[in-house]
């Protein structure tokens, strides 16, 4: 096992009577990129918050690269790259401006640490004299990601990087990341695109401040606990809804092309349920068993 | 012949030198949920603005819920219903307070607000927090109530600007039943997202590339042209080339 660079214990963080953030406890080896997924509202911005030295927990203890946030939130900064949900860089400032500010501040440069950014500066280099404000938001992620590396952190912790921008923007973001780790650094990322998960060596799904499981995605998804059933037919409303009223219905949901659906346990009868849905003469009518996702995993341990 | 809702002829705004949408001709067919699909800075934001009597073009044609964008954009904006993820609803207002207010805006008589508030509060199950700050519901209440806020004024089109971002995988799917259940009752709904499952339940979808639509058709369609098992496929094939 690699050295732990992020451990939460008993995190727990209160708004008034909003309890943003229940007895969260995870750890993040060297190398590892962890993912916290879960929905608005679920906690992972108080959780960033509280890694970062910006908010004090209620209760419970965290060690970030080896110090303590509360007690020694200098060294903590000093090892941190922090990139919040909202895009906190210098609107005014060009791209190469607002890199260099970033790199002064931790008293670096762009050329000395060249090599750990180089790829994502590549991107952005063209748009140098830009303002940033003027960036698309697949851009303004990839120049924040630059400014976050600037000082060579040994945990980079990322919220909610790929909000609101686009599949394609999304998926060089999570390649870039991935080459990342390859240099040691633990990423800590957040997410509310369910598909990205599969993307981290492991997840804790989180609802509600609470984390419902911490595991390796594809071990989430081998451990669903119901056989699922795909199903489409050529009025795919009329069939979810048809699907709901079945008797020994457990869920159906929506799910791109198909309508993922579970029966309730020891109910599962596929051929039983084509006879039912013959009788209601849908056209092209389909059905197969399918392989869950996380997104059917959380919704499980959700409802 | 089809009853159009929308009809873009070679629409096209420039910013100087950048042609933000660059000559676009589509239509919309009444009671269609039709998928307006592209890349961050492709331009779908500047087309929506047009679309909905917020920006003039800079040459071309667009006709929507029957006026013309040049001519009469106040008519536009009367006759259609819009919504984002970022701006919908009054937080510090009441629920009741937020269905008033947006059925004032759109010229509706005190008698109909009260009757179609009754109807709506009655729909969503929200008769016990009619009361409540929108700001104290939970998000998919919110959700649900923005769209049906935004449908108040039974508009022949709605336009949702990512109306799902961000919301957990059951709300999202119970908003899309909303859509659906909206749409087959004669409502076209304009909408656009970055999920692309969503894209899916669309009966059409365009993909915007550089300000040009680059592609139009059913789902099926599309991934049967770019040889794609998912519209994920289709948008990576178009949104790279």
């Amino acid at each position: 096992m690699g050295k732990i660079n992020v451990k939460a214990e008993g995190l727990e963080k209160n708004y008034g009577k909003v309890q943003a953030v229940r007895s969260v406890s995870f750890e993040v080896e060297e190398g590892e990129l962890f993912g916290l997924i879960g929905p608005d509202g679920a906690g992972k911005t108080s959780i960033f918050r509280m890694l970062a030295s910006l908010i004090l927990p209620d209760s419970g203890t965290v060690r970030v690269a080896g110090f303590d946030p509360v007690k020694q939130y200098q060294d903590v900064r000093r090892r941190i790259g922090y990139m919040p949900g909202r895009f906190s860089l210098y609107q005014d400032l060009s791209v190469e401006e607002n890199v260099q500010f970033f790199a002064s501040v931790f008293g670096t440069s762009l050329s000395e640490n060249y090599e750990l950014v180089a790829d994502i500066y590549r991107q952005i280099e063209p748009f140098r004299d830009r303002k940033a404000g003027a960036l698309s938001g697949g851009m303004k992620q990839k120049l924040a990601l630059c400014c976050a590396l600037i000082h060579k952190p040994e945990v980079l912790l990322l919220d909610e990087p790929t909000t609101g921008v686009d599949p394609v923007s999304r998926k060089e973001f999570w390649q870039m990341l991935k080459r990342l780790k390859t240099k040691g650094i633990s990423v800590v990322v957040s997410t509310p695109y369910m598909d990205e998960a599969g993307l981290c060596d492991r997840i804790a799904l989180i609802q509600k401040g609470k984390i419902l499981r911490i595991d390796a995605p594809e071990r989430i998804s081998e451990s669903f606990p119901f056989g699922l059933w795909l199903l489409r037919a050529r009025e795919m409303f009329a069939l979810l809804t048809s699907l709901r009223k079945y008797p020994h219905a457990q869920s159906a949901y929506s799910f791109g092309e198909d309508i993922h659906f579970v029966f309730q346990k020891g109910k599962e009868n596929p051929e039983a349920l084509k006879e039912y849905l013959q009788g209601l003469a849908f056209k092209d009518l389909e059905i197969r068993e399918g392989k869950p996702t996380i997104e059917d995993c959380f919704m499980a341990m959700d409802s | 012949m089809a009853d159009y809702v929308i009809q873009a002829e070679s629409l096209s705004k420039h910013f100087g030198k950048f042609k933000a949408v660059d000559s676009i001709s589509f239509e919309v067919k009444a009671g269609e949920i039709f998928g307006f699909l592209g890349a961050n800075g492709a331009g779908k934001t500047t087309a929506m603005r047009m679309l909905t009597g917020l920006s003039y073009p800079t040459s071309g044609q667009a006709k929507v819920a029957g006026f013309d964008v040049r001519k009469h954009p106040e008519d536009i904006r009367r006759n259609i219903g819009y919504m984002s993820q970022k701006f919908s609803l009054y937080e510090d207002l009441t629920v009741r307070e937020n269905i008033r207010f947006f059925g004032g805006i759109y010229r509706m008589s005190d008698a109909a607000i009260e009757r179609k508030c009754r109807e709506l509060l009655r729909g969503l199950q929200l008769e016990s927090e009619a009361g409540q700050l929108v700001g104290s519901l939970p998000l998919g209440w919110k959700q649900k109530l923005a769209f049906s806020v935004a449908v108040f004024h039974d508009p022949k089109i709605v336009f949702l600007d990512e109306p799902t971002g961000g919301v957990d995988p059951v709300t999202r799917r119970l908003f899309w039943d909303m859509i659906y259940q909206k749409a087959s009752g004669g409502l076209t709904v304009f909408v656009t997202t970055h999920y692309m499952d969503e894209a899916e339940y669309c009966d059409r979808v365009s993909i915007m590339v550089d300000g040009r639509i680059e592609a139009l058709d059913s789902p099926k369609a599309l991934k049967k042209k770019y040889s794609s098992q998912t519209m994920d496929e289709v948008f990576l094939k178009l949104a790279r080339q």
